[in-house]
């Protein structure tokens, strides 16, 4: 028989971030996608359609340059779960084999399902690859947010940015970005799912109340 | 009583107690149009208005100044938008202020007269005199795709604007190659601070420059004898400081939300938002919104075409397609835009993972835990 524990791997920082980071990516591409192509909504000069498209555009994205500042700072706060070398496994033999074990299984190579409890290898790897997005986001966004103001402190600190790169290659940048933000998101449920379905880890709920269930051989 | 001396209100005698006529006034500029006119350059280099009697002072007493103005890769499309004014304005007549000791275009002298004339300003007036750059420098296979007199393009620049007090790079192609530099660059064609280093530099890019900026910066140069402030780009901040989108006419219309979405439809009549048809505003900085062009008549945006961007570097390979907003994705045909790409990326990206659950679905897995624990 095995007894099932359970194990508290996902702390409140990890779990607020998330989803804050669910709903403020949700709410950029909605906006983003009408401030790159807008429609005439407006009856009246005296409308405020994309004014306020803006507006909400960029106070998500205060809030969300906050909350991935906050999982960063987490990185080294939080418990071995949440922790930066989750999301490096391949700086050694051990997380390399890992990965190449998550790997096989995915590409249906292996029948092995490989159970652990934080991350899986291959998916914190993918995650350094989708901070990495974030980070983009959030310097071409900013960068862009701040022309407005070209004297700004923000302008001189983002804005070296357009030292290598012109203005509309960032713009285009940006706009990339959120695609391939989209297609990490659809990727990620599904992976997500389908280790709920394999693993029976529960890693679905456990992104809602941080628990996940450990089974114990007697 | 004011005083006036436009020879309107009095018999024509001179007035004794006036101070004797002004070198604008011996050019038929009433002290009125004068004054109008420094003012408006007080405000066109974004100053407070109690600089105009500053400036009014400075350019009674000017020093006539030598100005060389030279002319490489270029269509002569600055000279001709300083020239072709419709009347003459006091601007071109603080042009005129300066000794044009050299201009391809204008000067009667030709030939050797005219090298000669060119060769003794740089000895003579050398860290003292200004030079006008108008097209760009070829540099590849040693500048030999643009020779004036039989020298070449950059040998005569690294000359003339190396010993000057400072360069005036006029136009697009002057400040950063403009269109001899467009993709494939056949010439290597860049601007005078990439071509010359070490000369002092000032950028008043578009395509053509406005004249009323050359004028404002030459009224800089003679009113505070240094260069006005630049930014990252070497143009003044006075007429490069603010964002085409930010200063726009047509603003309330993209805030609104109010679009002309094709040529000629309801909202192009009406003067809305160019935006959608691939306005360059939000990256340009530049003053036409306020300066506007041909005696401040219009501008592209004012006569309903998007901003093309040209006061930016390299703005005919960065700011194209002109009619689309974004640029082309690199690889892809140009009839795919991003979003295109992107939702294609999306669809794909699905379908792959929805095949992969029905795979998924189906194998059985070793080692799942407890699966003898199931009913
Ligand atoms: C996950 C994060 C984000 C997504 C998915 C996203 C998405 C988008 C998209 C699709 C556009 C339209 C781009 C175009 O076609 O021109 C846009 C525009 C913009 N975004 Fe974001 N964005 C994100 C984060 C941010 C952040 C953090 C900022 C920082 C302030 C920001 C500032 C802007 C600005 C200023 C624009 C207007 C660009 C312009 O002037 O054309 N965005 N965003």
């Amino acid at each position: 028989m095995t007894k099932i524990t359970s194990k508290y791997v996902w702390e409140v920082p990890v779990r607020v971030t998330h989803w804050v980071n669910f709903l403020a990516i949700l709410v950029l591409s909605v906006t983003g996608i009408y401030i790159g192509n807008p429609k005439s909504l407006a009856l009246a000069p005296s409308g405020y359609v994309m004014g306020w498209v803006r507006f909400i555009h960029f106070v998500v994205a205060y809030a969300f340059t906050i909350s991935v500042l906050a999982r960063f700072w987490w990185m080294y706060k939080g418990n071995r779960y949440a922790n930066w070398r989750s999301f490096v496994p391949f700086i050694n033999a051990d997380g390399r084999h890992k990965m190449g074990r998550m790997f096989r299984y995915y590409v249906f190579i292996s029948k092995e399902v490989p159970y652990v409890e934080g991350h899986n290898a291959l998916a914190g790897a993918t995650y350094l690859l989708v901070f990495g997005l974030y980070l983009l986001s959030i310097v071409t966004g900013f960068a862009l947010y701040a022309e407005y103001a070209p004297d700004s402190v923000m302008f001189k600190l983002f804005g070296l940015i357009f030292i290598p790169f012109s203005s509309q290659g960032v713009r285009l940048f940006h706009h990339i970005l959120m695609w391939l933000l989209i297609g990490f998101a659809i990727h990620h449920i599904y992976s997500a799912w389908l280790m709920d379905v394999k693993e029976r880890g529960g890693v679905m709920s456990a992104i809602f109340g941080g628990y996940k269930p450990l089974r114990e051989k007697e | 009583m004011s005083r006036t001396r436009d020879g309107n209100e009095h018999d024509g005698l001179p007035d004794p107690a006036l101070p004797p006529p002004t070198v604008w006034e011996e050019r038929g500029i009433s002290r009125r149009d004068f004054m109008k006119f420094c003012t408006a350059m007080s405000a066109a280099l974004a100053l407070p208005p109690a600089f105009a009697p500053k400036i009014a002072h400075a350019l009674d007493q000017v020093k006539r100044p030598t100005l060389v103005w030279l002319e490489f890769q270029d269509c002569a499309g600055n000279t001709e938008a300083l020239l072709r004014s419709s009347h003459p304005t006091v601007a071109e007549l603080v042009l005129d202020v300066l000794s044009i000791d050299y201009h391809e275009t204008i000067m009667a002298a030709a030939g050797h007269q005219a090298e000669e004339a060119l060769a003794k300003v740089t000895k003579e007036q050398k860290g003292k005199y200004l030079v006008i750059v108008e097209g760009s420098i070829p540099m590849k296979d040693n500048g030999v795709y643009c020779c004036v007199g039989g020298r070449t393009a950059v040998d005569i620049a690294r000359e003339v604007c190396g010993n000057a007090f400072a360069t005036i790079a006029v136009g697009s192609c002057a400040a950063y190659g403009g269109i001899p530099a467009a993709a494939p660059n056949p010439t290597g064609a860049v601007g005078v601070k990439e071509a010359v280093p070490e000369a002092t530099v000032i950028n008043l890019p578009g395509c053509p420059l406005n004249p009323d900026n050359l004028t404002a910066l030459v009224v800089h140069y003679l009113t505070f004898n240094k260069l006005p402030a630049v930014d990252s780009h070497g143009r003044p901040l006075f007429a490069y400081g603010k964002r085409i989108h930010d200063a726009c006419e047509r603003r309330p219309h993209f805030d609104a939300g109010q679009y002309v979405e094709e040529w000629g439809d309801h909202g192009h009549k009406k003067g809305y938002c160019l935006y959608k048809m691939g306005c360059k505003g939000p990256a340009t900085w530049h003053n036409c919104p306020t300066q506007r062009y041909n005696m401040k008549t219009s501008w592209p945006v004012g006569a309903g075409h998007g901003c093309v961007g040209c006061s930016e570097p390299l703005f005919w390979d960065s700011m194209t397609p002109f009619y689309r907003r974004l640029p082309n994705v690199p690889g892809f045909g140009i009839e795919s835009t991003a979003d295109k790409i992107g939702a294609g990326l999306a669809v794909a990206t699905a379908a792959a993972f929805a095949g992969h659950g029905v795979i998924s679905g189906m194998r059985h897995d070793k080692g799942k835990p407890e699966d003898h624990e199931e009913a």
